[in-house]
């Protein structure tokens, strides 16, 4: 039920470019007004929300452990799974961000006769650092379009990218690897029972709506051409604030222009803000040295506490029977 | 209770993985015999000043809520929102890749999808979007929000005592979402409503009056302590010094109430004070703080404060020096993570010093307390001790990490030096149940009890499971632990899966191992049992 509802709100995004654009003739709208809109909310909305989560206190020290701590001289210490330093928290944030060091564990548990056994199960991980990857590496190459002259770096990206040089203009890895990618997570999402059943449409929509981005972007690349230099005229228009919406930018562009602006304005009221959040995730980016420094909770509350003095007065009788030593006699 | 039990073999095979098609908002909650916990009885919920205290049973059909119990809940969640950065991200970030969904023991144990992590923190999580995200309240159910009803009190209740707040999840979990700090914020909030477990409850009045959960007083831990002094003597043929509330001791040892009352916990009490004895620790126990174990960590921040709060009081009292803590999990949870920042700073006491091997505790030296695992490893490092193993040739050892020493404190190779030194058959479980992948014995945080017996043998089936394993390959026939919880129920837990194991406390192997001065022949070993591979200890 998931799986259509989020897919029609797509169809619905992109019927909403074809009546904007095809129809009515909302070019300015759609390549100007939209897109800086759609920057703004973007940034504003993640801003509010890494704040909001910032303004909350983290009152105890409570990293997840996952390696042995640091305590005697003769036993050796798991610097990155159980940090005890700023350095340890570093690495272990950097394997955990550019590595997704927790999602490489994953196993898979299955009961065969009676019997629990695990496996690996790395797909979700290979699947999950792929798709990263690949849009991160598109996401770049897409500065062409903002710059002039471009970049040498974004003419090597390119190079490298088409490397194979299959086809004219050449085949993009990159493309291939994302489409791949997201196909994979988005089949996992609706095969796996488990997984199927936690999914929200909040799930589904992301991925339709990137593959509606992928998909639109290779569309302009290899199939429906649209004029590049009226496109790159609009994007370095846009960059300097400058904006001019030259002529015979093709709808293909601006379905996929929307997309963005789509995904944009998508980000801080959604799950995407993961990518913000993974930096402040208390279980993995503190220090395991809650016995060495002690750490500050700025609420500690004061509560009602039972003391010595009371407790002995409740027991001294029974205490002095049994020649325990008291305070007071 | 025993004989209506499902027979393990029938429970194995009735797991299945395969969940309805329904939407797991509309899948009611069915509050099933032997999954449930009682709830808490009014006198203690009321020593305790706790809120809207009612007799009450989770099996009844009215909860009786307060009336205004929706705006407590949503004034507790707003409140702990912004309290709490750990729930205000876990409500946001989560992208349900599934990753934890087959972690969770309950998960394993039981097959049903509302024990797969993500769905116990989205039970919260749909209540949060409905009321506090702009995109839940105005679309609702269709992104992901839910209404607040008392059935979903009821489900909260139902499935957030069917998490041990172990961790396990957020080990997978790629933004290291923890349940166990959801689980510990649900509670809070259905505890605003008095919607309290007994066993959770109960221990904690006791611990707050008395100074235990057991609710032992003075003199009644002076004659357990006295009568474990005489076990000693009568085991070892040496008579120990066991002081109680001595001012001026340069160590406070805090020890779990089950230590000096429970079974097998108490020959690891007798572990401990055989080696301190043997190396001559000036330390002292206190009747006052009687209890290391902290059941308030179950209820609330403010609870575990409170029961906390006695431990430094005491040390402070006293005059000692520093403090060492002995074997128990969720303990250690507090003492490592929750202590120092609770009730500190331990301005009045010095950086731990070994007076024995005069090693330095730097990773203790602002809380100043020790693992009792830390300190034997490093006496035993320093040869300051003399340990004959095969005394415990009749075990064979594995040894279960506890959830909160391996994943809140990275407390994992300091026990297995010990047994290494202690024991000559060591084998460890599979590496998927072991260290931080360690699996929790299914009744941790409070839910070990008899009511909810079935629950915590499917929650304690990947532990069993993974213990069946070393037993049929290599023949073990003891866990050692460290965690007094898991001395109370791997016990029942490996009757029923893995009869043939026991469960022992590694300084029940120490004291076995344990050469003292003046010590009778040793024949038998701490639990009265003909010692193992007597014969090999002619040279002692």
């Amino acid at each position: 039920m998931h799986v259509i509802s989020s897919l029609f709100i797509l169809a619905l995004l992109i019927g909403l470019v074809f009546l904007g654009v095809g129809v009515l003739d909302l070019q300015y709208l759609f390549g100007v007004i939209i897109p800086y809109a759609a920057i703004t909310l973007f940034l504003a909305g993640v801003i509010l929300k890494v704040l909001k989560w910032a303004g909350a206190p983290v009152p105890f020290r409570i990293p997840t452990t996952c390696g042995q701590q640091k305590s005697l001289s003769f036993i050796k210490a798991d610097n990155l799974e159980a940090p005890h330093n700023i350095w340890g928290v570093l690495g272990r944030m950097i394997l955990e961000v550019f590595f997704f060091r927790s999602l490489f564990r994953n196993t898979k548990t299955e009961i065969k006769d009676e019997k629990i056994v695990y496996g690996s199960d790395k797909l979700l991980w290979a699947a999950g650092l792929a798709f990263h990857y690949s849009f991160l590496f598109i996401f770049l190459r897409h500065f062409k379009f903002f710059a002039e002259p471009v970049p040498q770096l974004m003419s090597i990206m390119q190079k490298l990218d088409g490397f194979f040089q299959i086809g004219v203009p050449e085949l993009f890895l990159t493309d291939i690897v994302f489409i791949g990618a997201v196909t994979v997570l988005f089949i996992r999402r609706v095969v796996i029972p488990q997984v199927r059943y936690i999914s929200l449409p909040a799930d589904y929509f992301p991925l339709y709506l990137i593959l509606g981005i992928g998909g639109t972007g290779i569309c302009m690349r290899y199939f429906s051409k649209v004029d590049i230099v009226a496109i790159k005229q609009l994007a370095t228009g846009l960059i300097s604030l400058n904006p001019i919406v030259p002529e015979g930018i093709g709808i293909m562009f601006f379905i996929h222009f929307f997309l963005v602006c789509v995904l944009f304005v998508y980000f801080p009221f959604s799950k995407l803000m993961h990518f913000a959040g993974v930096f402040m995730s208390p279980t993995r980016n503190l220090i395991n040295n809650s016995r060495v420094k002690r750490h500050i909770n700025p609420w500690n509350p004061e509560v009602k506490v039972h003391t010595y003095a009371e407790w002995e007065d409740e027991f001294r009788e029974v205490m002095k029977d049994a020649g325990m030593p008291l305070e007071k006699e | 209770m025993a004989e209506k039990l499902i027979k393990p073999e029938d429970l194995a095979r009735g797991i299945s993985y395969k969940h309805p098609e329904k939407d797991w908002r509309d899948v009611p909650t069915e509050m099933k015999k032997g999954c449930i916990n009682y709830g808490a009885l009014p006198a203690s919920a009321d020593y305790l000043d706790l809120p809207n205290v009612k007799k009450w049973q989770p099996m009844h059909d009215d909860w009786q809520l307060p009336e205004n119990w929706k705006e407590i809940i949503f004034e507790g969640l707003k409140e702990r929102l912004k309290k709490f950065r750990s729930l205000q991200l876990f409500m946001d970030v989560c992208v349900r890749c599934g990753a934890c969904a087959d972690k969770c023991h309950f998960y394993i144990g039981s097959g049903d999808p509302k024990n797969m992590p993500v769905l116990r923190a989205e039970l919260l999580r749909a209540v949060y979007r409905s009321n506090f995200t702009l995109a839940g309240k105005i679309l609702g159910r269709m992104a992901g929000g839910r209404e607040l009803t008392k059935d979903v009190i009821k489900e909260w209740f139902f499935y957030f005592y069917q998490c041990t707040e172990c961790r396990r999840c957020s080990v997978f979990c790629p933004y290291g979402i923890d349940t166990a700090e959801i689980t510990m914020m649900v509670r809070e909030l259905l505890n605003l409503l008095g919607l309290g477990i007994d066993w959770i409850t109960t221990p904690a009045a006791n611990c707050f009056r008395t100074g235990n959960h057991l609710g032992i007083q003075p003199h009644g831990f002076k004659d357990s302590v006295d009568f474990a002094v005489d076990d000693l003597e009568e085991n070892c043929g040496v008579r120990v010094e066991a002081p109680i509330n001595k001012k001026g001791a340069e160590v406070l040892v805090v020890v779990p109430s089950a230590d000096y009352f429970g079974d097998p916990h108490y020959y690891g009490f007798l572990g401990y004070m055989a080696l301190f004895h043997e190396i001559g620790l000036d330390y002292t126990f206190s009747a006052f703080a009687s209890e290391g174990g902290n059941f308030g960590l179950f209820h609330s921040n403010e609870m575990m404060k409170r029961l906390n709060n006695k431990i430094y009081a005491e040390a402070k009292r006293l005059g000692v020096k520093w403090i060492i803590g002995a074997e128990c999990g969720h303990m250690w949870r507090v003492l490592h993570q929750y202590m120092d920042t609770m009730n500190g700073p331990a301005d009045f006491l010095e950086e731990p010093v070994s007076p024995i091997t005069g090693t330095k505790f730097e990773n203790a030296k602002a809380t100043k307390m020790v693992h009792i695992c830390e300190f034997t490893a490093d006496l035993i490092k320093h040869n300051k001790i003399k340990l004959d193993p095969s005394r415990n040739n009749h075990w064979n050892v594995t040894y279960h990490d506890s959830c909160n020493t391996a994943r809140g404190m990275g407390l994992l190779e300091e026990p297995r030096y010990i047994l290494k030194n202690t024991c000559n058959k060591f084998h460890e479980m599979p590496e998927n149940t072991i260290r931080e992948q360690t699996f929790c014995c299914g009744s941790g945080s409070g839910i070990g009890t008899d009511e909810n017996l079935e629950m915590r043998m499917r929650g304690g089936f990947p532990r069993a499971n993974a213990v069946k394993y070393v037993q049929e390959k290599h023949g073990v026939n003891l866990l050692t632990c460290i965690c007094a919880i898991d001395k109370a129920t791997l016990p029942p837990l490996l009757q029923y899966w893995v009869p043939g194991v026991e469960v022992a406390a590694i300084h029940e192997l120490v004291g076995n191992a344990l050469v003292m001065t003046g010590e009778n022949d040793r024949s038998i070993d701490l639990r009265g049992d003909k010692m193992g591979g007597k014969e090999d200890t002619e040279d002692v």
